[in-house]
């Protein structure tokens, strides 16, 4: 069984293709061409192949299950309908690859060309064997994707720009809506796969959801087949290179619409929503669109109008949906490729060899150009529906279901009347094309003499036009087989053998045709010379335009909406967004209350302590104090803020957390040191601040405080909630039983860090340094304020005393105490496993050594007796704690496992050595570095700013000297 | 004690809240210190109150997991503090190059159009 992988390659030599032509050089016009016509060609060989079996009625199936979990399987299938399809885009797509080899001028880039044609007509095979929805829609969105770069080729035009970014909004959204719709069909009918969804019809079309997934599908085929009102992306699509829109809007991307409309019709129509929604759509753009037609000047505007309107004709057969309905859905699908596709090449000489699609420009080129000119001619008869073509036969299958199909409604009713009247506009929009562009004077002041193209370039239209013509006269013997074929894998097996001919005797729908010809023509005749000096449109509803409710709806949504929604949450206020942030944090603390208030039983509270009820007295004043003081009196606010901290530390230690109150007391101690250093590069506050008892400002304090009040108090509530609920069982009590047994260790906190879960502290020392290195980094650009940057007001003072003096007493206090630390440091990590300590409180202990230097005499001084170099305890901390984890690899265990035994040394007695200590002295090595880095990085700023007063001076002084 | 501390961490939270929303970056700054007391408060809260009985434990033998306090808050507390303070670090020298950088100490780098 060779075919199921043949339909794989069909899907995948495309996209391959499309990877080698990429990558070609620029010029190389014919390899790319000749790359790309091959792949297509051999796509077509494939279909060959595989002919007899789906002839036969059977539907090909290539599948690899992916996520089977979800639903998610690659399923290819070939039926007789897919095989018509991709027959249609690979063989049209080799016409225009052909075409578009003579097309291109030499300074395009032609690799980009070929290769977006060929991932196009990848994706659209795709698309078209798809067997799964979530592939479907992926493959359809992919298509959106590519016909963007395809309209967009000429990226310097910015009408190319605007059209394929409107074609792109427009039916990229309209491919999200495609993606909801068939989630919601694969939830309905409980499976993903194509065939299995398409079988459960009866099931989709009586659930609840079935107007939603209706809606949502339709959308998406709507906005692809470029109906009204979504139909305004289509003719902007036109600055697209002419063999692009030959090829998008003849056999592909627009085509994807109806595709779908008619693919899922088993599933989701045959009811009277489905009916009156596609069908009145359909009708509504199949008359809308040749009415525009007539009037466009631009003769590729002409013909994407038309496009449209035929479109609209195919959806509305696709809304019928009855066997015939169908057949002729397929069969119009099939003739509107051919014929359009001829007339956009045609268009697209024209365009080439005069330089202009002005029809008013154009006239009389039949002289000029006989061959390019009866060829576009017979193909614009084949669009107005001229007998012994082939767009005549659809058309007469349109009518005769317009006449004979009848469920009773008024829509029902009113189809062969819309039917006909807008043929009477197809055949006067046609009879335009080909009268002013073909007859009349011959044509004065034209940008290029024309002349018959290039021999090959005509012969892509050459074979579409015979087409034209084969289908017409002998439809029954060349297409008809075909035709039945598709349509009976659409309706089932069942459906009886249509006969396609070209004579059904003297019946109405022949008589439609012929008014229609006979009042085209008649009204093209009456109003040529007013359509030809009008304007771009109808008379009065030219100015209401679809595109103007995009362009409108685009502005909001990428432009004033957004810049609106900036300048309401924008990072350039932090205030607002603070305050968002606040606020939702009392929105989850409520929430997080809501639902467990209630939970019974409760702990009696344990007994008050007055202590702790007079140090939290202090405590909550200073931090009032401090939220109070902070803008004016900043080193109040300081001091008031180490209150706060100093009572947390003290609680820390009553309720049993020495390790806690340890470290608290310390980062304390370098917090307050890390603001004093800060203090000095802020503005003075001396004066008051303007504005700031304004009423405004006011207002905002006051709102602000109600928000951090109800904060506060969510706070409050929830802490004492959960404090008085009993505790449940956690991870902790594992950790207390095994801290001794697994860990080593006799301190829980401490062994949890650096053994049980060592790899977290890892990650935190690491965000340490990294955060250190930021400093340090941010720092060596530091440029203070201009009016911070002199010495402090205290130096400069007269009566000030040399900066010796300072703190004399403590600062030999200090130095002494030097060795002391170092000594208090060590303890602390020497007893963190078994004893309230570790490397984090010993190293930020070391740390406080080292600044209290600082701190005693002068940087410079420090600096000359002492070399401390923080960035290699950080990497010496990094690397030791990084080896140990790595060193468990050696023996075999994950990365950090850790090792505990005592070891019996003489004199000490038994000393805990588990490897866990070595990660310990990693994290000491980072803190000491970090924290030091950080704090002398500040502190030398002082020093800078020295530096550059001195270098400002020099030349002043000089200057002054000099003089 | 449950109320008082509870109380305490409400009083601590709303005015470092109250300090977050403000336009000086020192008041910021001071009202994160604040706030991160809170929460650290609060998340060592979480354990539940134990006095006298710090998750040091003895050599061997059965452990009684009720008799100590919970560690694991503590171990999370730990490792945020220190985190916390390298945080105050990285915005304190943010506000100072933004003090120098913009002339300002509003947090938005401008002050507010009067």
């Amino acid at each position: 069984m060779a075919e199921p992988n043949l339909i794989l390659l069909l899907v995948l030599l495309p996209f391959a293709g499309s990877v080698i032509a990429a990558t070609m050089p620029t010029g190389a016009r014919n390899g790319t061409a000749w790359l790309s016509g091959l792949i297509m060609f051999a796509g077509l060989l494939i279909l060959a192949a595989v002919h007899r079996p789906v002839a036969e009625g059977e539907v090909l199936r290539y599948a690899i299950s992916w996520v089977p979990s979800l639903g998610l399987d690659l399923v290819f299938r070939l039926d007789g309908f897919a095989w018509l399809f991709v027959t249609l885009v690979l063989g049209i797509g080799v016409l225009v690859v052909l075409y578009a080899r003579y097309y291109l001028a030499k300074s395009d880039p032609s690799p980009k060309f070929f290769a977006s044609i060929l991932a196009f007509a990848g994706a659209m095979v795709g698309l078209l064997t798809s067997g799964n929805l979530i592939m479907l829609v992926v493959f359809w969105e992919l298509t959106s994707l590519i016909s963007f770069l395809l309209i967009g080729y000429w990226q310097r035009s910015p009408a190319a720009r605007d059209g394929a970014r409107m074609a792109l909004v427009v039916t990229a959204a309209g491919g999200l809506c495609l993606l909801a719709a068939m989630l919601l069909l694969g939830q309905i009918a409980g499976t993903y796969d194509l065939d299995g969804v398409l079988a459960e019809g009866s099931q989709i079309r009586s659930h609840p959801l079935y107007g939603v997934t209706l809606a949502l599908f339709l959308i998406a085929a709507f906005t692809k087949s470029a109906q009204v009102p979504f139909h305004f992306w289509l003719p902007n699509a036109m600055a697209a290179p002419t063999p692009v829109s030959a090829f998008l809007h003849s056999a592909t991307m627009v085509k994807a619409g109806v595709f779908l409309l008619v693919r899922f019709s088993p599933a989701l129509g045959g009811t009277e929503a489905w009916f009156f929604t596609v069908t009145g759509i359909g009708m509504a753009t199949l008359l809308f669109g040749a009415v525009i037609a007539l009037f466009r000047h631009d003769l590729k505007g002409l013909l994407a109008y038309s496009t449209i309107s035929h479109l609209g004709l195919i959806t509305a057969l696709a809304g019928i949906g009855s066997n015939g309905a169908i057949v002729a859905a397929i069969f119009h699908i099939a003739n509107h490729a051919v014929f359009k596709a001829s007339l956009f090449m045609a268009a697209g000489i024209i365009d080439h060899e005069t330089g202009t699609r002005d029809m008013r420009r154009l006239s009389g080129l039949i002289r000029l150009m006989p061959a390019t000119g009866s060829l576009a001619i017979v193909a614009a008869f084949a669009m107005a529906g001229v007998p012994l073509l082939n767009g005549f036969l659809s058309k007469e299958m349109f009518f005769a279901e317009a006449v004979e199909w009848h469920n009773g409604t008024w829509l029902d009713d009113s189809l062969p009347y819309i039917a006909t009247l807008a043929s009477v506009f197809s055949v006067a929009y046609s009879m335009r094309f080909i009268m002013t562009v073909f007859f009349g004077p011959p044509p004065v002041d034209l940008p290029k003499t024309p002349h018959e193209p290039v021999t090959w370039m005509r012969r892509p239209v050459e074979l579409l036009v015979l087409i034209c013509l084969v289908v017409g006269i002998i439809p029954g013997l060349t297409l008809g087989p075909t035709l039945n074929m598709a349509a009976r894998s659409v309706l089932g097996a069942d459906m009886p053998y249509y006969s396609v001919a070209v004579w059904h005797g003297f019946n109405t729908p022949l008589i439609m045709s012929l008014i229609a010809m006979v009042l085209g023509a008649g009204l093209y005749l009456v109003f040529a010379r007013a359509i030809q000096n009008g304007p771009e449109g109808p008379p009065l509803v030219h100015r209401i335009q679809a595109q103007r409710f995009y362009e409108r709806v685009m502005l909001v949504a990428t432009w004033t909406g957004p810049r609106r929604l900036l300048r309401l949450v924008g990072p350039d206020r932090l205030q607002p967004q603070l305050r968002l942030i606040v606020l939702l944090a009392i929105a989850g603390t409520v929430y997080m209350m809501w639902g467990s208030a209630g939970t019974p039983p409760r702990l009696g509270p344990t007994e008050l302590n007055p202590g702790f009820l007079v140090m939290w007295i202090v405590g909550a004043s200073c931090a009032i104090a401090a939220a109070w003081q902070a803008k004016y009196h900043r080193f109040a606010a300081l001091v008031l803020l180490g209150g706060a901290g100093l009572v947390t530390c003290l609680t820390f230690a009553w309720f049993s957390a020495p390790d806690l109150a340890v470290t608290q007391l310390l980062v304390e101690i370098v917090t307050t040191v890390l603001l004093l250093l800060g203090l000095r590069w802020l503005p003075k506050r001396l004066a008051e601040i303007p504005g700031d008892q304004l009423r405004a400002a006011r207002i905002r304090r006051g709102r602000d405080l109600v928000i951090a009040l109800v904060f506060g108090a969510a706070m409050s509530a929830i802490a004492f909630m959960v404090m008085t609920r009993p505790q449940l069982a956690t991870v902790g009590d594992w950790f207390l039983r095994n801290a001794y047994s697994e860990g080593g260790g006799t301190n829980v906190v401490n062994v949890i860090l650096v053994d049980f879960r060592a790899f977290d502290t890892f990650g935190e020392i690491t965000v340490l340094v990294i955060v250190a290195l930021s400093v340090f980094a941010l720092l060596r650009r530091f440029r203070p304020a201009t009016e911070s940057a002199g010495p402090p007001e205290q130096q400069v003072a007269p009566e000030a005393r040399p900066l010796s003096d300072y703190m004399m007493v403590p600062a030999v206090i200090m130095q002494w105490m030097f060795p002391v630390m170092i000594v208090l440091s060590a303890y602390l990590f020497l007893r963190g496993h078994d004893l309230p300590g570790g490397g984090f409180s010993a190293g930020v202990t070391l740390a406080i050594a080292f600044l209290l230097q600082y701190l005693a005499t002068h940087v410079r001084l420090v600096e000359s007796q002492l070399t401390v170099l923080p960035a290699r305890w950080m990497g010496f901390g990094l690397l030791t704690a990084g080896g140990t984890g790595i060193g468990s690899w050696v023996f075999g265990y994950p990365f950090l496992t850790a090792h505990a035994q005592y070891v019996n040394l003489p004199l000490i007695g038994e000393v805990p050595a588990a490897t866990a200590m070595i990660f310990d002295l990693g994290v000491f090595g980072v803190v000491v570095g970090a924290t030091i880095l950080m704090l002398i990085a500040i502190a030398h700023q002082s020093l800078r700013s020295a530096r550059t007063r001195a270098h400002d001076e020099a030349p002043a002084r000089e200057q002054e000297e000099a003089a | 004690m449950e109320i008082v501390l509870s109380a305490a961490i409400g009083i601590l939270a709303a005015s470092g809240a109250w300090l977050l929303m403000r336009p000086r970056t020192f008041q910021v700054i001071v009202g994160l210190c604040l706030l991160s007391y809170a929460v650290n408060l609060f998340i060592f809260a979480m354990g539940r109150l134990t006095v006298g009985a710090p998750a040091i434990m003895p050599k061997g033998g059965f452990v009684n997991p009720d008799a100590y306090a919970d560690p694991i808050p503590q171990a999370l507390v730990l490792t945020a503090i220190v985190i916390s303070f390298a945080t105050t670090a990285l915005f304190l020298v943010v506000m100072i190059a933004s003090r120098g950088f913009s002339g300002t100490d509003h947090v938005d780098g401008q002050e507010r159009n009067l």
